[in-house]
């Protein structure tokens, strides 16, 4: 196991590396002079400012001397700075990490719990036409906009519950109940395609175990049904799903992303798509390299875990 | 090919996938001749109108026909998903094969960097290639492809390597076939199935990954009725009146899950695995 984690930090540091570069790659690659792009909105450019700008990206060295003075100061911390504001990327992130990762987090929780049910539920609808109409529903599922479910979310909660706070955020500490009754919509709308991806994942695999022959021996020596179905058959029905939970938090990043417009939550989706529509292209850069890090490192938490489940992966 | 059919009629969810493709396919591509109005025409008169036999869909803040809008959107949402669709599984499809082919440092080059491009959550890479290019549908669809790019690469390595393992791949080489033609006449018709399926199952998703996009303003730019822009615009009017809303949302579910069932049908008739444990 040991050898196993250390080649899978390997990995994560080769990969964290290419995500670097295409990430700095990013401001060198836009067609045209990107410094003139950035501050084109504003009216009061001077050849100074400019300058400036210039040299506190870095533009005026060469590539390399560039990516390399980029990389030390992101693995100090330093993002560069906010070209409207001024303030430090990182300070920018940081304010909005924690309402991201909340809706994210109780999104993935929501997913998980409810699609155990939903999941053992209708694996035990089988035959025919239960198949088809399972399948169906699972997809539809899969396939819902979360944007979509939230607007319309947000028309009915306004239109018969007044009251319901819908749109907005407050910290959890300085308010707790304000803070949980907002992220109710919002999580649902990101977590309805996960819970229908994660039980549809459940049940195939829950009904590929019943069908073992350990559990027919279960059964013949008269093992209660209960017992056989927690006990002994969705321990190892969970393995499918845990391996691909990794992947279904991406997903669920995107959704979040989206579903901060719709309830004017100020994550880090609004944070980015606000920098794109200002050409605020340090913020973007720095919300892209953040997120995927968290993500990247999600994701080795996940094969770690899954490895630890299942003792059969082999680590060679 | 008339086989074909004949199992996919029986394939219940494949058959109702096929069916809504063709309906939503139709839509997109007659959207000229089935609109009843000038998608971009206004008439401040009859704004935000629900559903009526002047306008089946309704009509929105400026007074366009809802119906008429949805029709042309689904024509820049289809193309602009098969646009990204293609381009994934030509440029995915392209570096699988060369370095399955290849092997070595090549292949181990190729899928490196398909790791990198894995690495970032699908919406923030595609939100990096707009910061880049710009925003636009074209744009739109060369970034979802580039995010698409590395789930054909890995798709059309796996069964690639199998295959040139096998012994009529070594026999054909033997007798003097050359790479492009191995790859060709040998490895991908024997990779074309999972490929297919892929293909359709994708395309479900950057429809959604379109209208995402537009949806946050960086996809198709107004006045160029889109899905996803259609809705962002709604939610100003939301409480006066829902219409627009639900049915530029209903479209998108549409396309998006129509081509979902038809890839998850295509899937049971094409995997033999599969086919077989049915038969």
């Amino acid at each position: 196991m040991t050898g196993y984690v250390v080649r899978r930090l390997l990995d994560l540091v080769f990969v964290l590396f290419g995500v670097s570069v295409l990430v700095f790659l990013m401001l060198r690659l836009i067609p045209g002079d990107a410094v003139m792009i950035m501050l084109g909105a504003n009216t009061d450019i001077t050849p100074d400012r400019v300058e400036a700008l210039r040299r506190s990206l870095g533009l005026h060295l060469p590539l390399h001397e560039q990516y390399w003075q980029w990389l030390t100061g992101v693995l100090r911390g330093d993002l560069g700075r906010s070209i409207w504001t001024g303030r430090p990327v990182l300070d920018e992130i940081v304010a909005r990490l924690p309402v991201t990762l909340q809706i994210t987090g109780l999104a993935l929780a929501t997913a998980i719990v409810a699609s155990f049910p939903i999941g053992v539920l209708s694996a035990s609808l089988r035959g025919g036409t239960a198949d088809t109409v399972v399948r169906i529903v699972a997809i539809l599922g899969l396939t819902l906009p979360s944007f979509w479910v939230g607007v319309l979310m947000l028309y009915f909660a306004s239109t018969y519950l007044p009251q319901w706070p819908t749109i907005g955020y407050v910290p959890f500490a300085s308010d707790p109940w304000g803070n949980l009754s907002r992220m109710v919509l919002p999580v649902i709308a990101v977590a309805l395609p996960m819970i229908a991806g994660l039980s549809r994942i459940l049940r195939s695999s829950l009904l590929d175990v019943l069908s073992l022959d350990y559990i027919r021996t279960g059964r013949a020596k008269g093992l209660a049904r209960r017992t056989l179905l927690y006990k002994h058959a969705l321990r190892n029905a969970m393995i499918p799903v845990v391996t691909v939970i990794g992947v279904q938090v991406g997903y669920l990043l995107s959704g979040v992303v989206v579903i901060e417009q719709v309830f004017a939550i100020p994550g880090l989706g609004r944070l980015v798509i606000g920098g794109i529509s200002e050409r605020n292209y340090p913020l973007v850069q720095g919300v892209i390299l953040v997120v995927t890090a968290v993500f990247v490192f999600v994701n080795l938490l996940v094969d770690l875990a899954y490895a630890w489940i299942d003792p059969r992966v082999e680590y060679a | 090919m008339r086989r074909f059919f004949r199992r996919l009629i029986r394939n219940r969810i494949g058959f109702i996938g096929f069916v809504l493709c063709i309906v939503v396919l139709t839509a997109a591509a007659f959207a000229p001749r089935l609109a009843t109005h000038d998608p971009l025409r206004q008439s401040i008169r009859e704004r935000l109108q629900g559903p009526s036999a002047a306008h089946y869909l309704g009509t929105d803040n400026f007074g366009r026909d809802v119906y008429s809008r949805v029709l042309h959107g689904y024509r820049i949402s289809l193309t602009t998903a098969l646009g990204a669709v293609v381009l994934a599984t030509l440029a995915g499809g392209a570096a699988g094969l060369a370095a399955a082919y290849a092997g070595g440092w090549v292949d181990r080059v190729i899928m490196r960097l398909m790791d990198i491009l894995l690495a970032f959550p699908i919406i923030l890479l595609a939100i990096g290639v707009l910061a880049v290019l710009g925003p636009g549908s074209v744009n739109t669809g060369l970034a979802i492809g580039i995010v698409y790019t590395p789930i054909f690469a890995r798709l059309a390595r796996g069964p690639a390597l199998t295959v040139l393992s096998w012994d009529y791949v070594a026999a054909a080489r033997a007798l003097g076939a050359g790479a492009p033609r191995i790859v060709v006449r040998h490895v991908l018709p024997n990779i074309a199935a999972p490929l297919m399926v892929q293909v359709t199952l994708s395309l479900s998703t950057a429809i959604l990954v379109e209208a995402s996009l537009s949806f946050l303003g960086l996809g198709t730019q107004p006045p160029t009725p889109s899905l996803g822009l259609m809705l962002s615009d709604s939610r100003d009017f939301l409480l006066l009146s829902p219409w627009t809303s639900v049915f530029s949302g209903l479209a998108i579910l549409l396309a998006s899950f129509g081509f979902n069932l038809f890839g998850d049908g295509l899937r049971d008739l094409l995997d033999p695995a599969l086919r077989n444990a049915a038969a």
